[in-house]
C-alpha cells in the first residue's frame, strides 16, 4: 500500500498581524496571509496552482465560493484544484490533507490553505454569535426561552459532566489557561504577548459560562493565516526548513459529546499515528485544538497521554507549560496568542518545527502532534509533523 | 429609574414544534416518536437519525416528564435583556427516563443545590395562552 508519510510538507507560512486589527475585511487578511507565506516560502504566485480555504464567519456572500473570491482577488489564474472547507476548527488539518493528497496525486503542485476572519467591529445584535452545530440548535428559539445562547454554554455542559464523573476542578482549567500564557508571554504575534497570568487572576476573572471563566475561552481575533503545501522534493528547494507531514488522519464521532465525554481523536489519531509510522511517546510537543481549556483536557485524554478522566491531574503542576516534559500549545495557543480556528496550532507547529521560536523554542522538536476540532467534540483533525524527511 | 422590565423571549410556535406547545398547554410533555423504528427523538427533526431507518413518518408521544439531570452550567453572560435579573442562573441538560434530552431550566431549586445525576420532574409556565413552557423541578419524593 502507498503511504502518504513524508511526501508532503508545508513550505511556506503566513501570519498577519492579529487581534482587534481593523480595516481589512476577511478576504483582505486572507490576500495578506497568501502574499506573506509565499514571500515565507520564496515562491511566486504564478507557482501555486491551488487554493483552498475555510472562510470564517465574516466571509458573507464571498464565503460561498471562497477560493474562488480569493483567486479573483489576488487574480491567479490556471489553478488546478480550488475549494472552500468547512468542517469547524477541523477544517484547518483537512485543508492540509486534501492538499497533500492532491499533490501526491499530481492534481496540483503548490497548494495554499487559508484561514481568514474579521469578527471584531462594531457591535452585533446578540444573537449573531449563536451558529453552531450542536444537536441542540435545532430548536434555536426554543433555547433562548431557557436563557440557553451561545457555544460557551454547549461546552460547559460537557466539562461540568467531566467534573462530577472524573472529580476535574476548575483550578485544573485553569492551570491550562496558566500554562498557555506564559507560552504566550515569549510569542511576540501573540494577543498576550509579555502579559503573564497567575492562577489567582485566572479564580478571579469572571465567569462566563460557569464553570467557565473568561480565560477558559478563547480570544476572538481579525487576522489570517496560509499555510503552503508542496512535495517534499519541492519543498526542500524552497527558503524555509521543510515541515515533513509524516501523518494524517481525522474522526467525526457523531454522537453526544456530554454522554461520550470524548472527542474525534480517537478515531483521527490511528489512521495518523499508522501513517506515520510512530508511538504516542515519540511525540516532542502538541498544538491542540483550544477553543476552551477544557478541550485541551480531553483532547490529551482522547490521544492516549493520560487515561480518560485523569486529564485534570496531567495537567497540573506545569506539566504542558514551559519547561515541562509536554509542550502543549507553546506559542500560547488561541486561550493565549491568537484565534485562527484550526490555523492557529498548525502555524506553531511550523514554527517550532523550524526553530524559529525564539524564547519559545522547544529543546526536541522531531515530531509535533497538532490537532483540530469542530462543533461541539464533533469534527477532528490530526496532522503529525517532522523535520525529518524520513 | 428603568423602564419596565423586557420580558423574555417567548418561544414561537413554529409548525415544527406546534404539537410540542399544544401538549405543553395540556401540562403534558411530548417528544417526537418514529413511527418506523420507534426511536423516541427531541428536538424534533423531519427525518429519523437511526442509522438505516431515515424514516420521515413520525407522531407526537407524550413521556412521563421524569428524569435526571445530564449536566448543566450557570450563564452569567447576559445575550437577551429578559435575563437580565436573572443573571447568573442555571441551564440544565435533562435526560428524560425514556433517553430523549431536553436543555430547560430548573425552578424550585437554588443553584447551589444543583447536581448533576439529580432526579427532575417537568413543571409547566404558563408565558401565553398559546405557550406553557416546560422547565423541570426536583422531583418529588
Amino acid at each position: 500500500m502507498s503511504t502518504l508519510r513524508a511526501r508532503t510538507a508545508i513550505a511556506g507560512l503566513g501570519i498577519t498581524p492579529q487581534g482587534k486589527v481593523y480595516g481589512p475585511s476577511a478576504i483582505g487578511f486572507a490576500v495578506d496571509a497568501v502574499r506573506l507565506a509565499l514571500e515565507d516560502a520564496g515562491l511566486h504566485p504564478q507557482d501555486v496552482d491551488g487554493m483552498l480555504v475555510n472562510p470564517g464567519l465574516t466571509w458573507g456572500q464571498a464565503g460561498q465560493m471562497a477560493s474562488f473570491a480569493l483567486q479573483q482577488a489576488m487574480g491567479l489564474s490556471d489553478l488546478r484544484l480550488s475549494a472552500a472547507m468547512s468542517a469547524g476548527g477541523a477544517t484547518a488539518g483537512a485543508m492540509v490533507m486534501h492538499a497533500a493528497q492532491a499533490i501526491d496525486a499530481g492534481m496540483a503542485e503548490v497548494v495554499v490553505c487559508v484561514f481568514s476572519d474579521a469578527p471584531l467591529k462594531p457591535p452585533r445584535n446578540a444573537g449573531d454569535k449563536d451558529a453552531s452545530s450542536s444537536a441542540y440548535a435545532f430548536a434555536g428559539d426554543l433555547n433562548a426561552a431557557y436563557g440557553a445562547f451561545g457555544v460557551n454554554g454547549l461546552y460547559a455542559l460537557v466539562a461540568r459532566r467531566h467534573m462530577h464523573l472524573y472529580g476535574t476542578t476548575g483550578d485544573q482549567l485553569g492551570a491550562i489557561a496558566v500554562s498557555q500564557r506564559a507560552w504566550a508571554v515569549d510569542n511576540p504575534q501573540a494577543q498576550f504577548h509579555g502579559k503573564p497570568l497567575t492562577l489567582a487572576e485566572y479564580r478571579a476573572s469572571r465567569f462566563v459560562t460557569e464553570p467557565f471563566h473568561l480565560f477558559d475561552c478563547c480570544l476572538v481575533s481579525n487576522g489570517g493565516v496560509a499555510v503552503i503545501v508542496t512535495s517534499a522534493e519541492r519543498a526542500r528547494q524552497l527558503r524555509q526548513p521543510p515541515v515533513y507531514l509524516w501523518g494524517m488522519g481525522q474522526g467525526h464521532p457523531g454522537g453526544d459529546p456530554i454522554e461520550t465525554l470524548s472527542s474525534g481523536a480517537p478515531i483521527a489519531a490511528r489512521t495518523a499515528f499508522r501513517m506515520a509510522g510512530i508511538e504516542r511517546a515519540q511525540i516532542d510537543f502538541c498544538q491542540l485544538y483550544d477553543c476552551y481549556t477544557f478541550t485541551v483536557l480531553v483532547t490529551l485524554e482522547d490521544y492516549g497521554f493520560c487515561k480518560k478522566g485523569e486529564g485534570g491531574p496531567f495537567v497540573d503542576g506545569g506539566r504542558i507549560g514551559p519547561g515541562g516534559e509536554l509542550p502543549v500549545n507553546t506559542g500560547g495557543g488561541q486561550l493565549s496568542s491568537f484565534y485562527m480556528w484550526g490555523m492557529t496550532p498548525i502555524s506553531e507547529a511550523v514554527i517550532q518545527i523550524r526553530g524559529q521560536g525564539g524564547k519559545r523554542q522547544v529543546k526536541k522538536n522531531d515530531l509535533g502532534l497538532v490537532s483540530g476540532n469542530g462543533g461541539v467534540l464533533s469534527t477532528h483533525s490530526t496532522l503529525i509533523v517532522s523535520k525529518h524527511p524520513s | 429609574m428603568p423602564s419596565e422590565p423586557v420580558r423574555k423571549p417567548v418561544p414561537r410556535v413554529s409548525e415544527e414544534l406546534a404539537p410540542f406547545f399544544a401538549a405543553a398547554r395540556e401540562a403534558k410533555l411530548a417528544v417526537q416518536r418514529c413511527q418506523r423504528c420507534g426511536t423516541l427523538r427531541f428536538p424534533p427533526r423531519e427525518i429519523c437519525s437511526v442509522v438505516g431507518c431515515w424514516s420521515r413518518d413520525a407522531e407526537w408521544v407524550p413521556v412521563s416528564g421524569r428524569g435526571e439531570v445530564l449536566s448543566y452550567y450557570v450563564m452569567h453572560q447576559l445575550y437577551h435583556p429578559g435575563f437580565a435579573t436573572e443573571i447568573p442562573y442555571p441551564v440544565v441538560i435533562v435526560k428524560l427516563e425514556e433517553g430523549p434530552k431536553l436543555l430547560s431550566n430548573l425552578v424550585d431549586c437554588p443553584r447551589e443545590k444543583i447536581q448533576v445525576g439529580m432526579p427532575v420532574e417537568v413543571t409547566f409556565e404558563e408565558l401565553s395562552s398559546e405557550v406553557s413552557l416546560p422547565k423541570f423541578r426536583p422531583a418529588s419524593a
